[in-house]
């Protein structure tokens, strides 16, 4: 193929001397599987440039060949794929940002079968039938189609690189940091500011995303400041601000996002332009940067002229010519057309005439152009012509030539500059106003950040170097924006990515979208991986022009964080796996993975599901668990449950504010339990509250809801009943609490137990007493949740193991998990709120009337009680349900039904909460919420399931030892 | 990420603190003397401004105290932190 | 003109030069039949239905900024009727049936993609939750199926359902009617269809009070376009009803929370589906431009500025990237956020107001997208008759004088 053909196999545009590579180290890597070489100091574009190679990618739509644009950052053809093995792909990443390195691997996108050949440029032929936005336009019959045929295809057409489809195996690490004075930007009014910041004291922070640190300073070789060339001038300052105690620099580490309180989010690459990275280095790293000022100095973005076929390769921004020549010491080509509106092209034209390119023509759009820049291309002998537009070009792979109306100029490049645009992508994140001069949007002073150098208007070094003496740089004056003068539209390129032509926005501007933001919608303009950071202005001067109002007038689009886009990795930093959501584990974790229980997460809990003994399946470990508690006893790690030390003189009454049930009369080690509503009347917590003194309870709550709980109980306290003397505090933690439940618990635990008298009268069902246990103090409450006679045995944490393993040495006792704690309270018609509750359901609907102290004249939540909803005939009741034949085990969430008969949509009348089967009883159970359930006693009501309707039979919801006999062991 | 001055320990950054909504919406001395709608404007209803709002913090990861906050909903800057039961 | 491939066609052979304006923008009348306030796409889907179906055609919609600029054109597209109510399960799937042929019906492609809206569950609570939800989906007629991990992962190839991660995936609930849809798409298209219609769409035009008669009835709006006279005023205004509700001196029970959103840089495609995950709180989908589009729960505190945290932004991808570790070194292009209203019990408000004549289509929180053309033809349908459209009948204003809350977020997601 002709492209290959011609494809330089050496550096045949690398200049024989100058730029800023280490021309004494050369490095081999590959594009698109050829060879290339380049040497440290180039980025991907200079290394392909200097062999010649422009045709760097394809654009989104039409899939045009494109050569490298811009650069820098701003990017927007030159989009490449580079892996570097074991799942380390990255697409979409921009040429002109990827340092080379021995080994790099690199691939062009979006094309098929190759780059130099495409399939997809198909598209472009069809350009005149697929303006902006025809997709809104047709695919629409017949309907079916959109999803199974149209779509599919233009998914597949759209998005630009692939996706890496292993698991990424690098590290990132996050980074807090504070600091005076924040710089972004490392140009030279950048580093300026961060010594003048320096020199004033405290911490600052010079950051930019280029590998080296200079900025324009890095492109400028005939500058001159106080005396030296810039190259020494920069260096010097740059080891002074090194040296300086207070002073970090960050190269490669673009500042992306202003969050309030100039908090900067700064996205730092530490090793993808490494060869062989340390192993202990992350691949990237997020800083989160609080600065007390923030300087900034972010530059200006030159911007290409709109002109017909204004996209071949070849055809680039003259400040990125100058860059590759001047840093990269590449020849952008052999014969250079220069089109411009500034003068910061007759720089470029004078570097490019000096390495000895050929200048075949350089127009300018203004037809009156002075100053010493044109002067001095003039004196260099080269012609200028003025009031001249491009308009158009030829070629296809690259660039062949440059057309003036019916003139034909041959070239190899041509270079443009439509003049600068400063970037306020920073200063609008952090909301700081813009106004607009007649040619540019400029940021507004504001407290606390300020702008300097270009990104505020300043091209011209001197006055971005205030104070200093600066000579030898062409200001670069003058500009334009929107399509030039005499072209056509069709096929005059805005959005290079996006494909986005003049022609796209006058459509939509007829079409009736009149504001930016609508165009930018309707057209896709500015919405590439760029953000339209070349294309922006153009776009607004063409809306503008074709609606004869000014720029203002049609408006900015927001500027959205990120500047550049920042890895997803970056920003997710060090959670994942187990950092991820850390794992609360209760005291006795590690005994029950010894004994190979099954665990289930609950909240950020990991909990005890089950504890099989080998060769058992599922139903059989549970039937043995609960087979144990209830025919001797078990014993279960209760410690996930919320536990809130209340403490003062007012601790009672203000349980009896918080609680529904009444606590003043409760007397010294008693129990009671505790049903919590919200404000709105609704079950929203509950657990057993245990009086250790007249001032101290001991109140435990859901595992999930402890520091809900706390939240709500402190809120009242601080802020409704300031007035309480009481003090909250969090025990969750500081207890270990084992549950031994049985017929069997109290001789069990009785030879351990000392200070307490275990008998009945002494000790009956629902007390706390205080004592020892194996020694160690405990708080040993007499509580059931399982309808056995038990007892919860709480001791300070780091005792839980040792109480543990000292009960299990017993021998009589079987560890069970939450599963069949689950079946044994369903058995016995306790609820769990979360499961037989959704925040919906009062008090009554779950038959716990007598929780309600009516004599209490006020309780959070009562009010709400009394709304009229909350009291209809119709609410859904907690109830029991069987099935007829005891081995069908309903589905937990399934739907009940009154009328089996009906047809789709059936009224559903409630929902099972809790179903298991019953080992004990023999035949399965389930808890259910139904309408008027208490009303409905005996009758049967039906559950649809897809394969079968399953009548079920309304019971009371308590399913064993409804007289509570066995309480007492 | 806002800095809130709490006013029982200073400025402390944001993750510091969870919200807890607007305030000065003082529970009813007497709830059971209300009407229904009364009560509702209690438990739901809110201002909502766009601009200056009176909200509440607490300092949960810190002092633990509830505490009020003047901010503009529209630019997030805080105006001034004040204890709970003292006025805007 | 109509849409349709024959006229690209023709319009490509003339150079695409003869396309009109996609709706009028007239100069505001002395007075309208019906105000809608809000050019989004429940204002503007309200004002179309008036027209189309109800025959109102002298109505105005107003609009503060650019139509579809709030949240029409800043939410993350998903589709989806799989909720626990059955007064949700209705009005969403209302808008599920409407969605079906809205191209068709407003000659405008809205690219409703049925692509499936899977809900990841990862803890036995999370199963008991969705099993509740497929269950009675089902029985209202609605299809919402439960996977097993290894069918989840068939239908999205990405899905990691290893064990050795935090939160392994125990399963899945799946509505395969559920999708997405081009969000600009469907303001344009509604807006097109209601100026064909008559109705005068009316941009940078902010509502600045509600005025009333000695009687207290609504007479028309101030803005800042002048006075323009009404009879009935919807306001149909998401993030900033509370605003405009109390011009007219009516609290509202909302909070408007910013709700952020973000998308990677575009992708051939790699993610067939909707795939969200309340455990780990998050959702994905890519776009048919290839972008892969991210979401999660609201921001911590009220605020009307259309920003959001980064520690939010990073909770979300910590999900992301925990869910799909072949994404970590995907890009964010673009992090946004919209501001949405909040009802306590998370469900919308629909219909009258205390003040004659003034109603009001709020409180979709962070799901009102998906609503969009059920939402726009009940509210029609409400104002039109002056009395609730039957399914827009149970989502008053007084349900929270009464307690008939319908609590989506007490047993589902925090993200939709």
């Amino acid at each position: 193929m002709k492209w290959f053909g011609r494809r330089e196999t050496h550096q045949s545009a690398r200049t024989a001397e100058g730029g800023r590579i280490d021309r004494s180290r050369t490095v081999r890597f590959t594009f698109d599987g050829a060879q290339f070489t380049g040497h440290p100091g180039d980025s991907l574009a200079s290394a392909l440039l200097a062999h010649g190679v422009h045709l760097m990618g394809r654009s989104f739509k039409y899939h045009r060949p494109r050569g490298v644009l811009a650069a820098g950052s701003e990017e927007s053809n030159a989009l490449v794929h580079v892996d570097r093995g074991g799942g380390r792909e990255t697409p979409n990443l921009r040429a002109t940002q990827v340092e080379i390195y021995e080994g790099l691997n690199a691939r062009s996108q979006n094309r098929h079968p190759s780059l130099a050949f495409d399939l997809g440029s198909a598209a472009g032929l069809m350009s005149r039938f697929l303006p902006a936005g025809f997709y809104y336009k047709t695919f629409m019959w017949p309907a079916s189609f959109w999803r199974r045929v149209y779509e599919p295809a233009i998914r597949a057409a759209a998005g630009l690189g692939v996706a890496p489809m292993d698991a990424d195996p690098d590290r990132y690490l996050r980074r807090y940091a504070h600091c005076e004075t924040l710089v972004i930007g490392a140009g030279p009014a950048g580093v300026a500011a961060a010594l003048d910041a320096a020199a004033v004291g405290g911490r600052v922070i010079l950051c930019d995303e280029q590998a080296e640190l200079g900025g324009s300073l890095l492109s400028e070789p005939h500058a001159v400041i106080d005396g030296l060339a810039g190259a020494e001038w920069l260096a010097g300052a740059l080891s002074d601000l090194a040296r300086h105690p207070n002073v970090t620099l960050l190269p490669r580490c673009t500042a992306f996002g202003w969050y309030p309180d100039n908090m900067v989010g700064l996205a730092e690459r530490v090793t993808d332009h490494l060869a062989t990275p340390g192993v202990h280095q992350p691949r990237e790293r997020l800083w989160q940067v609080r600065a007390g000022a923030v300087v900034i100095a972010a530059g200006a973005h030159e911007r290409p002229l709109v002109f017909p076929d204004n996209d071949r390769p070849g055809i680039m921004l003259a400040g990125a010519a100058r860059a590759y020549l001047n840093r990269y010491g590449v020849r952008p080509g052999q014969r250079a057309v220069i089109v411009t509106a500034c003068d910061s092209a007759y720089a470029c034209a004078l570097d490019l005439h000096r390495a000895g390119v050929m200048i075949a023509a350089i127009a300018d759009i203004r037809a009156d152009v002075t100053g010493p820049a044109v002067e001095a291309v003039r004196a260099a002998g080269l012609l200028v012509r003025t009031g001249v537009s491009i308009t158009g070009s030829t070629g296809h792979l690259r660039v062949t030539g440059a057309l003036f109306g019916t003139e034909w100029v041959a070239c190899d490049t041509i270079l443009m500059s439509g003049g600068w645009t400063p970037s306020l992508h920073m200063h609008s994140q952090s909301r700081g106003k813009i106004r607009f001069d007649g040619a540019n949007f400029l940021p507004e002073a504001m407290a606390g950040q300020q702008s300097v150098g270009s990104c505020a208007g300043v091209f011209d070094l001197t006055g971005s170097l205030p104070g200093r003496v600066v000579s030898g740089v062409i200001a670069p004056r003058g500009g334009f924006a929107g399509l030039v003068p005499g072209a056509k539209a069709k096929r005059a390129f805005v959005d290079f990515q996006n494909d986005v032509t003049a022609k796209d926005l006058l459509l939509a501007t007829r079409e009736g979208f009149r504001s930016i933001e609508h165009v930018k919608r309707y057209t896709t303009t500015g919405m590439a991986t760029d953000q339209g950071k070349t294309s922006n202005l153009n776009a607004l001067a063409i809306v503008a022009d074709q609606l004869g109002t000014a720029i203002p007038h049609v408006g900015l689009t927001t500027f959205r964080p990120p500047y550049t886009p920042v890895t997803f990795g970056t920003i997710a930093g060090t959670s994942r796996g187990a950092l991820f959501d850390p794992e609360r584990r209760a005291p006795m974790h590690d005994w029950a993975v010894s004994r190979g229980a099954v665990f289930e997460d609950v909240g950020t809990w990991k909990r005890a599901h089950c504890f099989p003994a080998p060769g058992e399946v599922m139903h059989e470990t549970l039937a043995r668990e609960c087979r144990a508690v209830r025919t001797e006893a078990g014993i279960f790690d209760a410690s996930t449950l919320g536990k809130i030390e209340v403490v003062g003189p007012d601790a009672a009454e203000f349980l009896n504010r918080l609680y529904t049930n009444a606590w003043l009369t409760l007397g010294v080690g008693r129990c009671r339990y505790g049903l919590m509503l919200s404000e709105a009347g609704f079950v929203m917590d509950d657990g057993v509250v245990g009086r250790i003194a007249e001032d101290r309870f001991h109140v435990t709550t859901t595992t999930g809801g402890a520091p809900r709980v706390l939240n709500h109980m402190e809120d009242y306290l601080q802020t409704e009943f300031p007035e309480l003397r009481v003090w909250l505090t969090s025990t969750t933690e500081q207890w270990a609490t084992i549950a031994v439940q049985g017929p069997r618990a109290r001789d069990i635990l009785a030879p351990h137990v000392t200070g307490i008298d275990l008998a009945h009268a002494a000790f009956p069902h629902m007390s706390v007493r205080e004592g020892r246990i194996c020694g160690v103090p405990t708080r040993l409450f007499r509580v059931s949740f399982t309808g056995e006679l038990g007892f919860e045995i709480n001791v300070p944490a780091d005792y839980g193991p040792a109480v543990w393993r000292a009960l299990m040495a017993s021998g009589h006792l079987t560890p069970y998990g939450t599963e069949t704690m689950h079946v044994l309270r369903a058995e016995k018609g306790f609820v769990i709120v979360g499961q037989e509750t959704d925040g919906t359901v009062t008090p009554d609907d779950l038959g716990l009337c007598r929780m309600i102290a009516r004599s209490k004249r006020d309780f959070v939540g009562k009010r709400s009680l009394r709304r009229p909803d909350m009291l209809v005939a119709n609410r859904k009741q907690l109830v029991g349900l069987l099935t007829d034949d005891p081995s069908t085990v309903l589905e937990e969430g399934a739907q009940i039904v009154e009328d089996p008969g009906q047809p789709v949509p059936m009224r559903m009348i409630g929902h099972v909460t809790s179903s298991y089967p019953s080992a004990t009883l023999g035949h399965s159970i389930a808890l259910a919420l139904v309408e008027a359930g208490r009303s409905r006693m005996g009758t049967v009501l039906h559950v649809p399931m897809p394969e079968r309707m399953i009548a079920v039979r309304v019971v009371e919801p308590v399913f064993y030892d409804k007289a509570g006999a066995r309480l007492d062991g | 990420m806002l800095i809130i001055p709490c006013p029982y320990c200073g400025a402390r950054p944001e993750n510091e603190f969870r919200y807890a909504g607007e305030a000065h919406i003082a529970r009813p001395a007497d709830p059971e003397a209300l009407s229904d709608a009364a009560w509702a404007d209690f438990l739901y209803m809110r201002t909502n401004p766009k601009g200056r709002h009176a909200e509440r913090w607490r300092h949960v990861h810190g002092c633990g105290r509830f505490f009020n906050c003047v901010r503009d909903t529209v630019t997030d800057r805080i105006e001034r932190t004040y204890p709970a039961g003292t006025a805007p | 003109m109509k849409f349709s491939l024959r006229t690209l066609f023709t319009q490509g052979l003339a150079g695409q030069s003869g396309w009109p304006e996609q709706w009028r923008s007239p100069e505001p009348r002395a007075a309208y039949d019906v105000i809608i306030v809000g050019g989004g796409g429940h204002g503007l889907a309200t004002a179309y239905y008036l027209a189309a179906e109800l025959g109102v055609r002298n109505v105005a919609v107003l609009e503060k900024g650019w139509l579809g600029g709030g949240n029409t054109g800043r939410n993350t597209t998903i589709i989806r009727s799989n909720y626990l109510w059955d007064e949700s399960a209705a009005i969403y799937d209302h808008a599920v049936k409407l969605w079906e042929g809205l191209a068709q019906e407003l000659n405008y492609n809205v690219m409703y993609s049925p692509r499936g809206v899977m809900m990841l569950a990862h803890t036995i609570h999370d199963q008991q939750v969705f099993k509740r939800h497929v269950h009675a989906n089902r029985l209202n007629g609605i299809d919402n199926e439960w996977l097993t991990p290894e069918q989840a992962q068939a239908f999205c190839p990405p899905l990691n359902i290893g064990k050795n991660v935090r939160y392994p995936i125990t399963g899945a609930a799946l509505q395969r009617r559920g999708g997405t849809a081009r969000h600009d798409a469907v303001a344009w298209g509604y807006a097109r269809g209601a100026s064909t219609r008559g109705v005068d769409i009316i941009q940078n035009c902010e509502v600045t009070g509600i005025e009333r008669n000695v009687a207290g009835a609504v007479t028309g709006v101030t803005t800042t376009r002048g006075r323009i006279g009404a009879q009935k005023v919807g306001v149909v205004a998401a993030g900033h009803t509370s605003v405009l509700m109390a011009m007219a001196g009516v609290r509202m029970p909302l909070e408007s929370f910013p709700l952020q959103a973000l998308v990677s840089e575009p992708v051939k495609p790699v993610f067939p589906c909707v795939v969200m995950s309340n455990t780990i709180h998050a959702y994905i989908s890519q776009s048919d431009k290839g972008e892969l589009v991210i979401g999660a729960g609201t921001d911590a505190y009220t605020s009307y500025s259309q920003t959001g945290a980064l520690h939010i932004a990073e909770h979300t991808l910590d999900a992301i990237c925990e869910m799909f570790p072949m994404f970590r070194r995907m890009r964010m292009l673009r992090n946004w956020g919209g501001i949405v209203d909040v009802t306590p019990d998370r469900s919308p408000i629909i219909g009258h107001t205390p003040v004659p004549g003034l109603f009001v289509n709020c409180g979709w929180g962070t799901g009102g997208f998906k609503a969009t053309p059920g939402s726009g033809h009940v509210f029609a349908h409400t104002i039109a008759h002056d009395r609730p459209h039957p399914i827009a009948a149970p989502f008053t204003l007084e349900r929270f004088t009464t307690g008939r809350l319908i609590d989506e977020a007490a047993a589902a997601a925090v993200a939709h």
